[in-house]
């Protein structure tokens, strides 16, 4: 034990002794080129990465950190090389490559320090530089602490996250380093949670108690994962082992209740999607008693809509969807009236009759997609302002497109809202779903009414395409998925009532999303269809009936 | 419109039994006993095919029992006709024994491949053969008595039950699709080998089966006149056309309902039960929502309510799917989309209704016969407020 520690010692201080060597030379070299500081750097690069070809471990190491201390342009690209075996030495010239393996065998080998191609060589034309597990090591957290020096906050999020996995205490000065100069407020929280996690393996009982009780607020899962070691150390104290378990307790609760909240928020853009999707078919159903099948297809042409107008303004990926969404509603509302002035008009009173006309028209569509577009799905990008996400809270965060579509899904309800209890068009609307014929008798237009109604539903059915387009695969079957779901939320809410279908589309939603945890998500889906049919047989018109002589029928 | 009367005049039911009759005795002739290369020759591939559209013929028949009859338009008759056949697939799976890829002699191939250690314990007694046809009359028959007493009971009627009975076939097919529900998931049951000793793969069995399909066909249609003929029959027939007056006037309805939709289930499992052997597979995509809708469209083609009419139309429709679709797959949705809007729009009688008007057997008016309705229907619908009064 005591022979080992020494040796270990000596070791270190030699690795000292000749780093500062390196330094020293590196240093001492500068001046010497005077005026010249950019070939005086290339000459020290030159120096320093010639070192690499030594064949002692101990020597490379040293190497190693002295590349690292030059700031050259290379350093990053020679030392990552290093560590992913690419970097060789050229047996002619003896010169350090970079090398990338052929095919056929051979290399295609590039300068190490003036970045010159210089062709292939053989297989035997160039000799590996070889590394061993501490030197990759040492390599991880040298290439980490010059990312950490990175002008990308993001980069160097991800340097100070590396450190901390590679737990080297050794690069604890690093992070001390960085840290008093870093402003960036999530790299600071990056860099602090590295800290922890080195003050956690501390020996000194205090340090550990300290970083323990500063961890309650750290979700990191490095964070946790250390603590539920500790709290199952036998070697640690009592102390500390209770400490490690109260934390860790609170951590989960913490974590549980972000599980919880972030649940409920996937189950309400789930809900929000199948609000958009319903509330079309709401509005027929219930204004016209028409129960249209095709309602699928239309936010299927909605999707396509999408697609078509990226396809012709290849430049304006980042306000397309500003201009798809107008579009969508104009192309399915005109399908729509086509469909409710050619077809459905004559089938009024009859609904299961409807019901078959409608379906055949979905097929219609669904195969005249496939003809105009073909059977494969269709690529509709995401524009930059949609993609990423935010963080609410640490350990807490959101997807934009998920939350647009739920703001998308509010603003669009208000204005179906607005339009059917606020304009003429809306007041005709209730007029008639309460009492055609008196609504005729006072001189509405029914006919009309009917037309525009439908093309409303039909409208907002290609609105929610444009929103769907950006969460799921835009394909020729993309509408036959949601028209079951949309029935469910339509008829779970109450027929012709737009906040039942609020309610029943949010609410299916999130119940979707709280079971598919414990049941998977077929189980939950099945689950939900089955509370649906249960739950018709107490209320069998929705949770927001009709009420009135309107509703007998 | 359906009186006793109008049936006795009918030529739909002896041409029907005649057609089926004359099958029965040709297609095995052809097939067996005339040599390959005569013009004569029926080959196998035909009489399965034929035998596919006889079943279908039957469940549809056993749509329009519930629809046509009772009014109870059922978009998940789909699934009645699946169970039934799961039901002879699991019988079929387990006659394989040891042929399997595997050579388990207990376990299914698929059960193997998931490493399950051994049968569950809904699969036992599949291997006998009575135990097998009382599933194919027992599972659809409970199912639809649950939800037909569920759903009736509490009144759920027009497009509502339409969609409940939508969610329950796209349910099943949800759960039909995992694995670790023991029917094979994806893949459902297939690679069976013979039924009942009998080689799946000889011509001997697969015209037993057509002749089987056929003789069950036309026992369903008699069996189904006979109920709709009946005292029964007439109530059921006065459900559809006025729930609340017959309700009124001192009947259960919905026993009369759930009767009739379990009745139907029954017939359509015993269908799937047909169908499995002849196809050789049985997979979750029997349970597709489209299918049943599909299923829907032969009927109202034919002709709802006439019995031999939704038979009529399973075979055109079929026929034409079998032709389309080898000869021009993209027309068909075309054909099958632009066939609803026609039948729906122009046809509400269907083909059958169609023939009778052009040959004048039927005993309708013609303003009946373009209403497509019948005259209590009509005035209901023009004393209503809602929608509709202005085509009336």
């Amino acid at each position: 034990m005591k022979v080992a520690a020494r040796s270990s010692t000596r070791i270190v201080f030699g690795r000292w002794v000749r780093s500062c060597l390196v330094v020293v030379l590196a240093i001492g070299l500068v001046p010497c080129f005077g005026a010249d500081e950019k070939s005086a750097l290339d000459a020290d690069f030159q120096a320093t990465v010639d070192l690499l070809k030594t064949r002692s471990f101990e020597e490379k190491a040293e190497a190693a950190r002295a590349i690292a201390a030059l700031t050259h342009p290379r350093t990053l690209e020679v030392l990552t090389a290093l560590l992913d075996a690419e970097l060789y030495t050229e047996r002619k010239t003896d010169r350090v490559v970079f090398a990338k393996g052929l095919d056929g065998g051979g290399f295609n080998i590039r300068d190490a320090v003036t970045g010159e191609e210089l062709g292939q060589v053989g297989r035997r034309g160039a000799k590996k530089i070889s590394v061993n597990n501490r030197l990759r090591g040492l390599l991880r957290g040298l290439i980490a602490s010059i990312r950490l020096d990175n002008e990308d906050p993001d980069d160097r999020i991800a340097a100070a996250e590396a450190i901390a996995d590679g737990a080297d205490s050794s690069m604890r000065e690093v992070l001390d380093r960085r840290l008093l100069v870093e402003s960036d407020p999530k790299v600071i929280a990056a860099i602090e949670t590295a800290l922890v996690v080195f003050d956690l393996d501390a020996t000194d009982e205090s340090i550990r108690l300290r970083a323990i009780r500063a961890s309650v607020s750290n979700l990191d899962g490095r964070v946790r994962e250390k603590l539920t070691g500790i709290s199952n150390d036998p070697v640690a104290s009592e102390a500390i082992q209770a400490a490690a378990r109260e934390t860790l307790e609170s951590i989960e609760e913490t974590v549980a209740r972000y599980k919880t909240i972030e649940t409920v928020f996937f189950g309400l853009s789930l809900g929000s999607v199948l609000v958009l999707a319903a509330i079309g078919l709401s509005i027929t159903f219930g204004v016209m008693g028409v129960i249209n099948m095709a309602h699928g297809e239309l936010i299927m042409l909605g999707a396509y809509t999408t697609y078509v107008v990226q396809t012709l303004l290849p430049g304006g990926l980042e306000y397309s969807l500003l201009i798809a969404v107008p579009a969508a509603f104009v192309v399915s509302g005109l399908v729509g009236i086509g469909i409710e002035r050619g077809i459905f008009r004559f089938l009024y009173g009859r609904p299961l009759e409807t019901l078959l006309a409608s379906f055949g028209v979905s097929l219609v569509l669904q195969q005249a997609v496939r003809s105009i577009f073909g059977t494969l799905n269709r690529p509709v990008a995401t524009p930059e302002w949609m993609s990423g996400s935010f963080e609410l809270l640490e350990g807490l965060s959101m997807t934009f497109n998920r939350l647009y579509i739920l703001i998308f899904a509010g603003l669009i309800f208000a204005a179906l809202v607005l339009v059917l209890q606020r304009t003429r068009l809306g007041l005709e609307v209730r007029a008639v779903t309460q009492n055609r014929a008196m609504a005729r008798a006072m001189g509405i237009r029914s006919a009309r009414v009917d037309a525009l109604t439908f093309g409303l539903g039909a409208g907002i059915a290609g609105v929610a395409g444009v929103a769907l387009s950006q969460l799921t695969n835009v394909g020729p079957n993309l509408g036959q998925g949601y028209i079951v779901d949309s029935f469910m939320v339509v008829v779970f809410g109450g027929v012709g009532n737009l906040w039942g279908t609020l309610v029943a589309g949010l609410s299916l939603g999130v119940a979707n999303k709280f079971l598919e945890p414990y049941a998977g998500a077929v189980v939950a889906k099945v689950l939900v269809l089955v509370f649906i049919i249960l739950f018709i047989q107490w209320r069998p018109r929705g949770l927001f009936p009709q009420k009135g002589r309107a509703a007998e029928s | 419109m359906l009186s006793g009367r109008l049936l006795k005049q009918d030529w739909g039911p002896p041409v029907l039994l005649g057609i089926l009759g004359v099958l029965c005795v040709v297609v095995p002739v052809a097939n067996l006993l005339v040599p390959e290369d005569s013009v004569f020759h029926v080959s196998t591939y035909t009489v399965t095919l034929l035998g596919k559209y006889l079943c279908y013929a039957l469940l549809a028949m056993a749509l329009d029992l519930v629809w046509g009859y009772c009014g109870i338009l059922s978009l998940g008759h789909g699934a009645f006709f699946a169970l039934g056949g799961y039901a002879m697939g699991m019988y079929l799976m387990r006659q394989i024994g040891t042929r399997g890829v595997y050579g388990d002699p207990e376990l299914p191939d698929f059960m193997v491949f998931l490493n399950w250690e051994e049968l569950p314990w809904y699969w036992f007694g599949f291997d006998a053969f009575w135990f097998a046809m009382l599933m194919v009359v027992l599972v659809p028959g409970l199912l639809a008595l649950v939800f037909g007493w569920l759903a009736f009971r509490s009144r759920v009627t027009g497009v509502y039950l339409s969609i409940m009975t939508q969610a329950l076939t796209y349910a099943l097919m949800l759960a039909f699709f995992r694995n670790e529900m023991g029917f094979g998931g994806n893949n459902g049951l297939t690679d069976f080998k013979d039924i009942l000793g009998a080689s799946l793969q000889s011509d001997v069995t697969r015209v037993v089966l057509f002749v089987v399909s056929a003789i069950a066909l036309a026992s369903t249609y008699l069996f189904c006149r006979f109920i709709v003929t009946s005292k029964l029959g007439r109530v059921v027939t006065a459900v559809r056309d006025a729930d609340d007056r017959t309700r009124f006037i001192g009947y259960r309805v919905e026993n009369y309902k759930v009767w009739i939709f379990t009745v139907s289930a029954v017939l359509a499992g015993i269908a799937g039960a047909l169908y499995v052997p002849q196809v050789g597979i049985i997979n979750p995509s029997e349970f597709h929502p489209l299918n049943s809708i599909e299923l829907v469209v032969w009927v109202a083609l034919g002709g709802r309510g006439t019995l031999y009419g939704a038979a009529v139309g399973a075979v055109i429709v079929n026929f034409a799917k079998t032709w389309l679709t080898s000869e021009y797959p993209e027309v068909w949705l075309f054909a099958l989309g632009g066939l609803f809007i026609l039948v729906t729009v122009a046809l509400p009688k269907g083909v059958v209704g169609l023939l009778r008007n052009v040959l004048g057997s039927g005993g309708q008016t013609f303003s009946e016969f373009v209403g497509g309705r019948t005259v209590p229907e009509a005035l209901i619908q023009w004393a209503k407020t809602r929608p509709g009064n202005k085509e009336t």
